[in-house]
């Protein structure tokens, strides 16, 4: 644990719930990194998270306000905080589920509206926390617990899904790009508006015993495979990463 | 004043201290947010049309924790998408008002057209353990005035509080008198920790205090602690006493021709307590000792008043616009 980041986790929370090789620990880190390098007041910030895996980054091991809500409706608690007391940075952690799928109409309404604040999308593809099943997110062909043929439809792009909605913010990382992801962060958190970022983390447990790097493109393999995931010009199954 | 029954509604909230409001368009309860919509400005309130009632009451609840009064007014369907996060206000201890201004269903029924159908989902419909209080007026008057005890109780008993109207008292319109002077309950501004459970006060976000708020099972503390039964059983134990216990302090009820002649009883709520009333009176005349008594609060049951009837009763009446869903209580 980096020491100057200790003073935003709760005490005794420790260790994570996280899988062994899980990225969202490093999602916490880097937003944490983004929060402390803005020297932003964090008794000023409030986090908000759905229901899975990624919904666990703040609740409870933020050591500031969080708000653990319903499955796919996080922004819409957001959005009363906000509205109510414009002072406060409300930041929304959420997985891809959460936020694309069940919470999906919410997340394009708030980019709509413009309202401030910062979405973060920690996308792993999958429905980890309920055992691996296809999420909007999931690559054409993958295999999951509900698609043990290959997943037949196709994912979602959350960053075209929300520009087209409104947001003039947007950026995707990966916790594979530390540098990038915490820049995207800070950008982010200071943006005036609704700010999205995506963040590709893994999920070995649920996609990637499935998968085992054969479905290019999905955010597991293509956090192990590194020229897949920086790549500009995205070829079929690749995933684009950047400022948007 | 001559007005409509969504206004009072909407007034009575002002009057209660609400500023804030987040609604979807629904018939019949529409009036009571685009009254909210004129209003809250001028109250220095917020205003927000959302995408749907699942965002409605979400936004109500997220305002609620951010230290304003918050409600929002839907009728059948509406409340239907609501119920999720209603179970949340209730898990988290959260003060809101929800109307539901009640219309014929199942599904999108009859919008237009009065019913009680809503008065069970009200007290069950979100899933698990726990009490519910839901007010059932039976006029003009009363949507102002129930409108602002329902934000009092909320705030008294840290719970979601229903208006339980249908689309008659809604829509009627009629005198009523509208008075400034009204008993407000205000939020404590110390709320002292713990955050939960008996006693504790309501926080507000963004003071330092570093709330965990969770609609998983929690201690007083905010902190999940979803693997042991006794907090558990402590806390859905918490959220039914604080109702049960004080339910002589919260119900009322009014009593018409009820006393040790009565033989028979009606037992009537909302708009078809004045039907009830009429149907007494007619009774009267012609000699027969009909009594009505007419509940205010619709949850929870003045059981103590029920338990000391009249032994001169021999028949129970209760008339609902409904299959038949209060008269359960009562069989």
């Amino acid at each position: 644990m980096i020491e100057t980041l200790k003073k935003y986790i709760r005490p005794d929370v420790f260790p994570t719930p996280f899988c062994p090789g899980c990225g969202h620990g490093i999602l916490m880190q880097a937003l944490l990194r983004a929060i402390d390098e803005l020297k932003l007041d964090i008794d000023k910030m409030v986090f908000l998270s759905g229901i899975g895996c990624a919904a666990w980054i703040p609740s409870p091991h933020f050591a500031a306000d969080t708000m653990h809500t319903t499955h796919g409706r996080p922004i819409t608690f957001a959005t009363g905080i906000k509205l109510v007391n414009p002072k406060l940075k409300v930041v929304v952690i959420s997985g891809d589920g959460d936020l694309s799928a069940i919470g999906g109409n919410h997340l394009i309404h708030a980019a709509r509206r413009n309202i401030e604040m910062t979405v973060i999308c920690a996308n792993n593809s999958i429905y980890g926390m309920t055992g691996g099943q296809v999420a909007p997110t999931t690559p054409t062909g993958a295999k999951s617990a509900t698609t043990p043929q290959g997943n037949p439809e196709r994912d979602f792009d959350l960053c075209k899904l929300v520009k087209g909605a409104g947001a003039d913010y947007v950026a995707r990382g990966t916790v594979y790009h530390m540098r990038e992801l915490i820049k995207y962060l800070k950008t982010a958190l200071q943006h005036k508006g609704f700010s999205f970022v995506d963040v590709i983390s893994p999920c070995y447990t649920q996609f990637g015993r499935r998968n085992q790097n054969t479905c290019g493109g999905s955010a597991s393999s293509a956090i192990m495979n590194l020229k897949t995931a920086v790549s500009k010009t995205p070829q079929d199954g690749e995933i684009l990463t950047g400022e948007f | 004043m001559f007005l409509q029954g969504n206004e009072a509604c909407a007034l009575g909230a002002i009057a209660a201290g609400c500023r804030f409001y987040a609604g979807y368009p629904i018939t019949p309860s529409s009036e009571i947010m685009e009254r909210m919509a004129v209003e809250l400005p001028k109250a220095d309130g917020t205003f927000i049309q959302m995408e749907d009632e699942i965002g409605s009451i979400g936004a109500v609840i997220g305002a609620a924790w951010t230290g304003a009064k918050s409600m929002t007014a839907t009728s059948g369907p509406g409340l239907s998408l609501m119920l999720e996060n209603i179970g949340y206000g209730i898990m988290t201890e959260t003060p809101c008002v929800i109307v539901d201004v009640q219309r014929a269903g199942p599904s999108t029924g009859q919008a237009t057209k009065v019913a009680s159908g809503d008065v069970m989902q009200v007290r069950w419909g979100t899933h698990g353990d726990y009490e519910i209080i839901a007010f059932s007026p039976w006029s003009v008057q009363e949507m102002y005035e129930l409108t602002i005890k329902a934000f009092n109780l909320a705030e008294t008993y840290r719970t979601p509080v229903f208006l339980l109207s249908d689309e008659a008292v809604g829509h009627l319109r009629e005198k009523a008198e509208l008075s400034k002077d009204v008993e407000i309950i205000k939020r404590s501004p110390k709320s002292d920790k713990p955050f939960f459970g008996p006693g504790a006060l309501m926080p507000t976000l963004g003071q330092g205090k570093k709330l965990s708020i969770t609609g998983s099972t929690h201690d007083e503390w905010g902190i999940r602690k979803t693997q042991s039964p006794e907090i558990q059983a402590k806390f859905t134990t918490h959220f039914c006493d604080k109702i049960r216990l004080n339910a002589d302090r919260i119900t009322e009820y009014e009593e018409y021709y009820l006393d040790g002649q009565t033989t028979v009883l009606v037992i009537a709520y909302g708009f078809t307590a004045r039907s009830a009333l009429r149907a007494v009176e007619l009774a009267r005349e012609k000699g027969g000792k009909a009594g009505l008594l007419r509940l205010k609060t619709v949850w929870p049951m003045p059981e103590n008043k029920l338990k000391s009837l009249p032994t001169s009763i021999s028949k129970i009446i209760v008339p609902e616009m409904n299959q038949g869903q209060v008269i359960r209580e009562f069989r």
